[in-house]
Parts: C-alpha cells; sequence; structure tokens
C-alpha cells in the first residue's frame, strides 16, 4: 500500500516536473523578440557619399549606428572597415557602460557620453571613463560600397579575430 | 450540513455564515497596539491610505492610456491632460502619491531601523516590508516609462542594460527582457502588463503578509519595552483602560493614526494643487527618441542614492555594489547581531552609526542629481565606500562590542 502511493507520489512529481520545464520553455519563448522584429533587422548604407572625416548616423534594429570615415591624419586601427580604398569606423552608437548615445566632438576627435563621462577615440576604443570596453561593432557584410547592416560577412569575421588578439 | 439558527439580523445572519465578529476582533477591536508609540508610527497607516489612492487614480487613468509607442506620449499628455475631465487631477494625484510614498517609506524604514524593530521576533515584519519596497520600486519604475517620454525610454535603457553586467548570459538576456534589438513596444507593453497587473497583486498578497507578522510579535514601542501582550490585554478588557499598558486598534488607536494622515493630506494636496512638477521631469515632455540621449540621464529623487553607489566605482565594481545596496537592508536583522531591543539613543554608538548613515544617505542622493565631472566623482566613492563599510564591517563591529559590554 505505502509503495503503491508512493509511486503514486512520484508518478506525480515527475509529471508536474516535465509540466513545469515545458512550461517554462514556452513562457521564455513568448518573451523573446518577434520573428517580425528579426526579420526588420537588416538595414543597407551606400558608403561612397561619405567625405573625409565625416560622421553619419544610421538606424539598425533600433540603435544608432556610427559611420566615420577616416581621414589620412586619423589614427588607423585593425578594427577599421576597409572599403573600396577608404577606412571606416563603424560601431554601435551606445556607449559600453549603460547604452547612453555619445557625441562626436570632431575638434577633438573623440565620442564623449554626456551621462557618465566616458571617451572613445576615433576607432572606438574606450580612452577615459567608466566604459570598460571599445564602442561594439555591429555584425556587417560589404558589398562594393554598400554595407549590409545585420549579415555576417568575411570581413566582419576577420576584424572580430583581431579583436580577439588586441 | 452544520447547524444554522434562524437569525435576528444581517450582521448575525453574516456571523452565522463567515465570523465576522470574530474577525473584527481579531482585525481591530482587539488588536492591540501599545500606548507609548509617537507618530513616526503612523507611517504604515498613511502608506496604506497612499497605496489606495494610486490604486484608484490608476484605475482611472489606465482607461485612456494605451500601451503604444506610437499613441502612449499622446495618449497621456494629450488626451487624459486635456479631454478627460479630471484627467490632469488623477495624473497628478498619481505622479505625487507615486513620489511621496517613497518619502514616507524611507521614513517608516528609518524608525524601523532607530528602534530596532527588525530584531529578535519581529524579522518577517521587517524582510516582508523590504520585499514591499523592492517591489514598489519595481512598481515605480515601471510606471515611469509608461508616459514614453525621453527620460522614460532612457531610463528602460540603462536599467535594462544593467542585466547586460551579469556574466555570460548577459547580452542574450537584455535581448529577451525587452523583446527587441533596443527598448521598443514589447517592451513597453511588457512593463505595462507589470504595472498594472502583476507587481500590484504581488504588493497586495506582501501587504497581507506584513500585517499578518506583524499579528505575534506586534508592533514595537518608543522605549522597546517587551510588553506581555496577554496580561495587559486582560487589564484592558476588564475595565482597566488607564492600567494598561496597551489599547485597540479600532476605535481607540485609529483616531490618532487618522489624524496624522489629515495632515499628510494637507502636505499631500499642497503639492498635487501646487507644485505636482516636482514629479514630473521637464525631459519627460519630449516624446521618446531612441537616436538621442538627454544631455544628462538621471532617476527619480527617491532611487539616486543607490544610482550614485553604481556610479561611484567603475563599471564591473559599480555594478556589484549597487546590487549589494538593494539588499543589503534586508541581511539588516543579521548583520546587528547584538540582542538589545532600544531605541538608538540608548545605544551610544549605534546612534553615531544611525545618523552617519542617513547623513551618508543624503549626500548621496544629492551628489546622484548632479553631474558626474570633477569633485563630484570623488565624493561619490568616498560617499559610497562609508556606505557599504557602515552597513557591512562598521554594524557588526558595534554589535558585537555590545554583545561583549553584556
Amino acid at each position: 500500500m505505502a509503495s503503491r502511493r508512493s509511486f503514486m507520489g512520484f508518478t506525480l512529481g515527475a509529471a508536474a516536473a516535465v509540466g513545469g520545464v515545458f512550461t517554462l520553455v514556452g513562457m521564455k519563448k513568448t518573451w523573446d523578440p518577434l520573428p517580425s522584429v528579426k526579420a526588420a533587422g537588416f538595414t543597407t548604407v551606400d558608403l561612397s557619399p561619405l567625405a573625409d572625416g565625416e560622421l553619419r548616423t544610421v538606424e539598425w534594429r533600433k540603435k544608432p549606428i556610427f559611420i566615420l570615415k577616416k581621414s589620412s591624419d586619423m589614427e588607423q586601427s585593425n578594427t577599421d572597415i576597409i572599403a573600396g580604398d577608404a577606412r571606416y569606423t563603424v560601431v554601435i552608437g551606445l556607449c559600453t557602460h549603460l547604452g547612453c548615445i555619445p557625441a562626436y566632438h570632431s575638434a577633438d576627435k573623440e565620442f564623449v557620453c554626456a551621462c557618465h563621462g566616458g571617451k572613445f577615440n576615433v576607432s572606438g576604443k574606450n580612452m577615459s571613463g567608466p566604459p570598460p570596453k571599445p564602442l561594439e561593432i555591429p555584425p556587417f557584410s560589404i558589398d562594393g560600397t554598400k554595407l549590409v547592416l545585420g549579415e555576417i560577412g568575411k570581413e566582419y569575421e576577420e576584424i572580430m579575430k583581431n579583436v580577439g588578439k588586441a | 450540513m452544520a447547524h444554522f439558527e434562524k437569525s435576528n439580523g444581517i450582521v448575525d445572519w453574516l456571523d452565522q455564515r463567515l465570523a465576522i465578529k470574530k474577525f473584527m476582533q481579531v482585525m481591530m477591536t482587539q488588536y492591540w497596539i501599545p500606548k507609548k508609540i509617537n507618530f513616526l508610527w503612523a507611517m504604515g497607516v498613511i502608506l496604506l491610505t497612499m497605496f489606495a489612492i494610486l490604486f484608484i487614480t490608476g484605475l482611472l487613468l489606465v482607461m485612456y492610456y494605451k500601451p503604444d509607442v506610437a499613441l502612449a506620449f499622446d495618449s497621456v499628455n494629450k488626451t487624459i491632460m486635456q479631454e478627460v475631465e479630471y484627467g490632469w487631477l488623477w495624473r497628478h494625484m498619481h505622479g505625487v502619491a507615486a513620489s511621496v510614498v517613497f518619502l514616507v517609506m524611507y521614513i517608516h524604514l528609518l524608525t524601523g531601523i532607530y528602534y530596532g524593530s527588525y530584531k529578535k521576533g519581529r524579522e518577517i515584519i521587517w524582510i516582508s516590508g523590504m520585499v514591499l519596497f523592492v517591489l514598489f520600486s519595481a512598481e515605480a519604475f515601471s510606471g515611469y516609462m509608461l508616459p514614453w517620454g525621453q527620460m522614460s525610454y532612457w531610463a528602460a535603457m540603462v536599467i535594462t542594460n544593467l542585466f547586460g553586467g551579469i556574466p555570460f548570459i548577459g547580452p542574450e538576456l537584455v535581448e529577451w527582457i525587452r523583446g527587441d534589438y533596443a527598448v521598443g513596444d514589447a517592451t513597453l507593453n511588457r512593463f505595462f502588463m507589470l504595472h498594472v497587473c502583476l507587481l500590484p497583486i504581488v504588493v497586495i498578497a506582501f501587504v497581507a503578509i506584513h500585517f499578518y507578522a506583524l499579528r505575534f510579535p506586534h508592533v514595537n514601542n518608543e522605549i522597546a519595552e517587551e510588553i506581555d501582550f496577554d496580561l495587559e490585554a486582560e487589564k484592558y478588557l476588564a475595565g482597566k483602560k488607564k492600567e494598561a499598558k496597551v489599547i485597540s486598534f479600532w476605535p481607540d488607536f485609529l483616531c490618532k493614526d487618522i489624524f496624522y494622515v489629515c495632515l499628510f493630506m494637507i502636505f499631500y494636496f499642497y503639492l498635487v494643487c501646487f507644485h505636482y512638477d516636482f514629479a514630473m521631469d521637464p525631459i519627460n515632455f519630449e516624446p521618446a527618441n531612441a537616436l538621442k540621449t538627454p544631455p544628462h540621464i538621471y532617476p527619480e529623487w527617491y532611487f539616486l542614492w543607490s544610482y550614485e553607489i553604481l556610479r561611484g566605482f567603475s563599471y564591473e565594481v559599480g555594478l556589484a555594489c549597487f546590487g549589494i545596496a538593494q539588499v543589503i537592508f534586508f541581511v539588516l536583522p543579521f548583520l546587528d547581531r547584538s540582542n538589545v531591543v532600544a531605541p538608538a539613543h540608548k545605544r551610544g554608538a549605534f546612534f553615531v552609526w544611525f545618523w552617519l548613515l542617513v547623513i551618508d544617505m543624503i549626500v548621496l542622493t544629492i551628489y546622484g542629481k548632479l553631474p558626474p565631472v570633477g569633485i563630484n566623482n570623488t565624493i561619490a566613492t568616498i560617499a559610497s565606500v562609508t556606505f557599504l563599510a557602515l552597513l557591512i564591517v562598521v554594524l557588526p563591529v558595534i554589535t558585537l562590542m555590545e554583545r561583549k559590554a553584556k
């Protein structure tokens, strides 16, 4: 009798545990970004109209993307994106501290985050203040002078290798 | 089936079915309150009143509010403020109550610390109270997002980003919480759900637990006297009301509470009518813009002290300290291991400690609002270190000394 009761107890417990796990998975997925949100995650930008030293901000996945065409007097970095014969800094324009948008000061050639005083250089490297790491590079691929944000191309993979080394 | 007699009236009819007379005794007429308590003990009833105001004004607002990134800003600032009759009043009452409820909560909390009401038998009251504080914080924050102004948006951005600091799963977790790559429609809707449904239910449940937890150890008093409540209640019921150290919650005690609630209401409606703007940040009257950060982001005044602890250190350390600051008061009964239950002014070193803590939290609050440049950063770090040291190091040392002295 006792073993039959404990068998029923174990069965109930096991069924509840399996059901609980499936419920949690279902609830987790309900909170995931919707397919329509994911599908809208690609943006194409034509780089050719940019002038030397000009910064352009485009929107990708509701985040600002800084595209800076480097002039010859700016430092070169192994995270630069080379398209055609020009070098570009392409970074997500959100401070790596808490996600504010840094402003570009063209005279000092740096990105300054007003929220907590973080500073990044023209290559997006964190120079001072609380930001713990450089501005992030969004996944991209290059198609001639066109930049496709959201697609992982071989240029992106190469840069990520450099980032790992540095 | 139980036996029912023909009732002699509506009260008796209900009493046979719901035991309302017994219920009234337990909740009101034979719920014993010590006589020696001052106005600081009225904060609980004031908080309950504030919560009722928030609940009712919230119901009126939610009838016109639209949780959609395209409509939210106008539904608040145009429909509710200009079209709905008395919409402005409900909004300002809701906004001001959300702000002053924290003022009263801080007084309530500090009263508990000052008189040692978190100790020996009253730990569950203290912990359930701290849970309520955290729930109210979540409630305030999720509500702050709903008008979808610039400060709402960037507050949501910063707070959700905090989860990115969790090792390994951080960035994915942030995307999952937001339901989008950045704070967006999905985020607004789930915060709306939290603000109007899930969190209020949990708050009400914890208010019930908080009250229930009072029934066994009873309310503390001004001199932290240990009262034999059964004995004193007997005296009271025998008619020796003057001799008894306790009085009943209803009808004797509540009139004092209601008096303080009335005083508080004067202050509250003064703010609602003449200074409603103190709970409304001007930046929040600009619609949310994902591509432009306001030059200086700061939370409402009641979060400034913990925000300043976050800013006081480098990123990872700040995040960890911020996390500690959120939960440190939970374990107060276990940091203060002294058996002495007495008001702070009877405890020497503890008295000094208490006022240092208050001053430090005021300094953190003031500097949390100032931009983090130059000397401000130094003061932030010093005040943050002081806060953590006071609670983690100084308090246990003081209580060890008290135990030795005994």
